[in-house]
């Protein structure tokens, strides 16, 4: 029925169309376009504003693209099954490495970043093995891994720690063209991912380890190694997110992980996406929309200088709202 | 051993195959063997030895005794894929396949088309395109369909076409027809026909006789583990079939009906029952002594009215009647109250808590239902007299439940309804998972229930099970109730009510 080649221009359009709305991110961007109109109408009659202000934008953006960053990890590991509570951490660990590497020299960018990186790349492949191997469930694991990953933190450094050099923040506050570097960063790691997860063999044994570990085994799949892949892609984007963030502050500081809560954000934007925590379903797409959708808000409560609380409690409302929502069409589905 | 009805070459040997599980033999000594072009159906009841034999075939256990020869070459396997690479593959009914994903990455998964690490999709579409126009000639599936989105029927064909993707030599197919509607059972055969032509040998497991008639060759009958013979179709009848399957006549195998006498008053009643868009129109009534059989395809809404009978999705209009009186049943909690018990298709993850006793069990429902100090409590309850009742056979009362065989847990599960005085009973596939020997005890026990004044709803899927158990048979389709037959209603009775086809096959 769907050569889509073969039938007349608007039968085709209208197949097409039925595949958009029936892949199972389409929700969720309707929400981010019902809630955006409301925020923004809200904020412009409030505020007398638009609601994409340059200054509410630039306020919350390198929080927006930090955590995108970091989501897109999390999105991987969440199709296959698992969850990662370390990144939050991670992230701290790659800032202040990077920028004591550095140390405001130029010549030592290089080096910070390559170590940062296998830092990050062990953490994952630990988390991984710790889960596929000692098979300890993954919420425990790298809730561990956390835990361990504080207690380096807190014993190297007590404050901000050494500088990255202002080439660095070229990473932060640069423009390439007419496009910040941010969004160029931010973009590379959407596209890689989604590379991986649509088109590579890698991406679709994620989806098949998640969907069901005993059928990718039936099917030949070498499940640990999916897993572990998808745990050292994750542990890599927070590497990029802590670098990004050094770039942006100038200096890594052991806080602004957990402050900055990415661990339970990142995966509040994976689920608000469509993504399933018990796996084998979503995307990159959908993680994208989650990410925007909590930056939305940001920007709208913070222009309408929203008591924090409530903000968060907004959130919460948000997030358990559409999850119920998938979890009812899911339902639905199956009747 | 007869002649084969095929004369094409031998594919596979399977000689004095045995396999214990924790001592237990569930095989011993059984041979098989599958030629090319034949269909060779495996017949027996759910615990004579058929899908064990099968998963030692497919890879998924390994035989402790006994030889497998493929072609001539004696085999072992270590995994699923090692039987898969050498030719065989198996269709479970439970389908192997990924809901979220489509059907050319179902078929080609863990083997996919690439150019680098690129899966190379369009190369994957028209392959698993070619291999749907070999078994869905109308083309009702295409390649980027997510498998959710098929119909059981469809999913099943993706099944055989990712057989076909493997170049499989023998194709296993375990009860493939369990909840297809005799359309769909044509368009199956018409498939299976097909793969014999190619050359294939197929293993056809199915407990459903008239469509061995059809679609096999050759029939190997197991009964307790054991070979019981292998005969070519043409050259045997039905009731040898079965008796060979049962080791006895049917008319012996379950108890007599409820004679006129034994029946009693209306115990439950249902008026215009409504479930929205799950159940409409549902009437009917159940007597003390009585055992009502409740049939029908599978999702012809069955299951839905045990839920609306025991509240666990209660009915949204209509009324339900216990005793002539009208009760509200909105959860499970007022039916048990109610005196209703559900003896649920799936016991382990809902009739019972394996990781507790035998005894506390037992005892579930009854605590759960008492409040403190309720006087209303009935006498403290023996857990001992409750066994011998149901006729437990276990070492000790205080055993977790998981380790008992699946008839002692439904022993256990029956127990505890026994518990709370319950008078109408819900069972829904009461012998399903059990060992034949185990069966004809929980139907035993059925009986004497309705004996002792209980009314008994019985769903199954189990054609001779229904027959056999039910004084009266309701039998459902899509949602609504279709008919109501006697006992001594014919299999073929049922599944034109269920489906509204004539079967095509004279049985």
């Amino acid at each position: 029925m769907t050569d889509l080649t073969s039938l007349q221009p608007k039968t085709r359009l209208v197949l097409i169309g039925r595949k958009i709305l029936r892949a199972g991110s389409a929700p969720i961007f309707v929400v981010l376009g019902v809630i955006y109109l409301l925020a923004s109408i809200v904020v412009s009659v409030a505020n007398e504003g638009t609601l994409l202000s340059i200054d509410a934008l630039e306020s919350v953006l390198s929080r927006s693209v930090g955590l995108g960053i970091v989501a897109m990890g999390q999105t991987c590991v969440l199709i296959v099954g698992s969850i990662d509570l370390s990144v939050s951490y991670l992230i701290s660990v790659s800032a202040t490495y990077s920028s004591a590497i550095m140390n405001d020299d130029p010549n030592k960018m290089a080096l910070g970043v390559v170590v940062v990186l296998a830092i990050g790349a062990l953490v994952g492949l630990a988390n991984g093995l710790v889960i596929t191997k000692l098979r300890v469930n993954p919420f425990v694991a790298t809730l561990g891994m956390s835990f361990i990953l504080s207690g380096v933190l807190n014993a190297s450094f007590q404050d901000y720690s050494g500088a990255v050099p202002d080439q660095f923040q070229y990473l932060a506050y640069g423009y390439f063209g007419p496009i910040l570097v941010p969004f160029i960063l931010l973009g590379g790691v959407v596209a890689a991912v989604w590379i991986l997860l649509r088109y590579t063999t890698m991406g679709h044994h994620m989806y098949a380890v998640g969907g069901s570990e005993e059928v990718a085994r039936l099917s030949g799949i070498k499940s640990h190694r999916v897993i572990i892949a998808a745990h050292v892609i994750c542990a890599l984007t927070a590497v990029v997110t802590g670098l990004y963030l050094a770039a942006r502050i100038k200096s890594g500081a052991p806080w602004i992980g957990p402050d900055g809560n990415y661990s339970l954000e990142s995966i509040a934007a994976v689920v608000l996406g469509g993504t399933a925590l018990s796996g084998g379903r979503g995307g990159v797409w959908g993680t994208l929309a989650g990410v925007m959708i909590l930056f939305v808000l940001d920007t709208s409560f913070n222009s309408l200088q929203v008591d924090e609380f409530l903000q968060n409690v907004a959130r919460g409302v948000i997030i358990i709202g559409a999850v119920a929502v998938y979890t009812y069409r899911i339902n639905k589905r199956r009747r | 051993m007869t002649q084969p009805a095929t004369d094409g070459p031998l594919l596979l040997q399977m000689s004095g195959i045995g396999k214990s599980f924790f001592g237990v033999p569930v095989l011993s000594d059984v041979d098989f063997e599958l030629r090319a072009g034949e269909v060779h159906a495996v017949l027996g009841e759910n615990g004579a030895g058929k899908s064990t034999l099968m998963k030692i075939l497919s890879g998924a256990y390994r035989p402790d005794a006994g030889t497998i020869t493929l072609e001539g070459q004696p085999v072992t396997f270590r995994h699923p894929r090692d039987a898969q690479i050498k030719g065989i593959s198996i269709i479970y009914q439970e389908f192997n396949l990924l809901p979220e994903r489509t059907v050319a990455q179902n078929i080609f998964l863990g083997r996919e088309p690439r150019r680098g690490p690129i899966v190379d999709r369009r190369a994957m579409d028209s392959a698993t395109g070619r291999l749907l126009a070999q078994v869905d000639p109308s083309g009702t599936i295409a390649p980027d369909d997510l498998v959710a989105h098929l119909s059981v029927a469809q999913q099943q064909t993706v099944e055989i076409a990712k057989a076909l993707s493997f170049d499989s030599r023998i194709l296993v197919m375990d009860e493939p027809t369990a909840s297809l509607s005799p359309h769909e059972v044509e368009a199956l055969f018409g498939q299976v026909r097909v793969l014999q032509k190619k050359g294939m040998g197929i293993v056809y497991i199915s407990h459903r006789l008239r469509e061995i008639y059809e679609v096999a060759d050759r029939v190997t009958v197991l009964r307790d583990g054991r070979k019981v013979a292998t005969v070519g179709v043409t050259e045997t009848n039905m009731s040898d079939l079965v008796r060979m399957m049962v080791g006895r006549d049917l008319e012996d195998y379950f108890p007599p009906h409820a004679t006129s006498e034994e029946l009693g008053e209306v115990m439950m009643a249902v008026r215009d029952g409504n479930v929205t868009r799950r159940l409409h129109d549902i009437n009917f009534e159940v007597r003390a002594g009585e055992i009502l059989g409740i049939g029908g395809l599978a999702g012809s809404g069955r299951s839905g009215l045990a839920e609306a009978l025991f509240g666990v999705a209660p009915f949204d209009s209509g009324a339900i009647e216990l005793g002539g009186e009208r009760v509200h049943i909105r959860s499970p909690r007022q039916a048990v109250r109610r005196g209703v018990a559900f003896l649920t298709e799936d016991r382990k993850a809902e009739g019972l808590v394996l990781s507790l006793s035998i005894r506390n069990n037992m005892l579930l429902a009854m605590r759960s239902m008492g409040r403190l100090l309720d006087s209303r409590l009935p006498h403290p309850v023996s857990v001992r007299e409750l066994a011998a009742n149901v006729d437990l056979r276990a070492t000790s009362i205080d055993q977790e439940v998981r380790f008992v065989s699946g008839g002692n847990q439904q022993k256990v599960v029956l127990a505890k309804w026994l518990a709370t005085r319950s008078r109408v009973f819900i069972f829904d596939e009461p012998t399903r998972g059990i060992d034949v020997g185990a069966k004809a005890g929980i139907h035993d026990l059925m009986r004497s229930l309705a004996r002792r004044g209980a009314a008994i709803v019985m769903i199954s899927s189990e054609l001779p099970e229904l027959l056999g158990m039910s004084d009266r048979i309701l039998v459902m389709r899509n949602g609504s109730i279709q008919g109501e037959l006697p006992s001594g209603a014919t299999e073929d009775d049922v599944m034109f009510m269920a489906t509204g086809e004539k079967a095509s096959v004279p049985a």
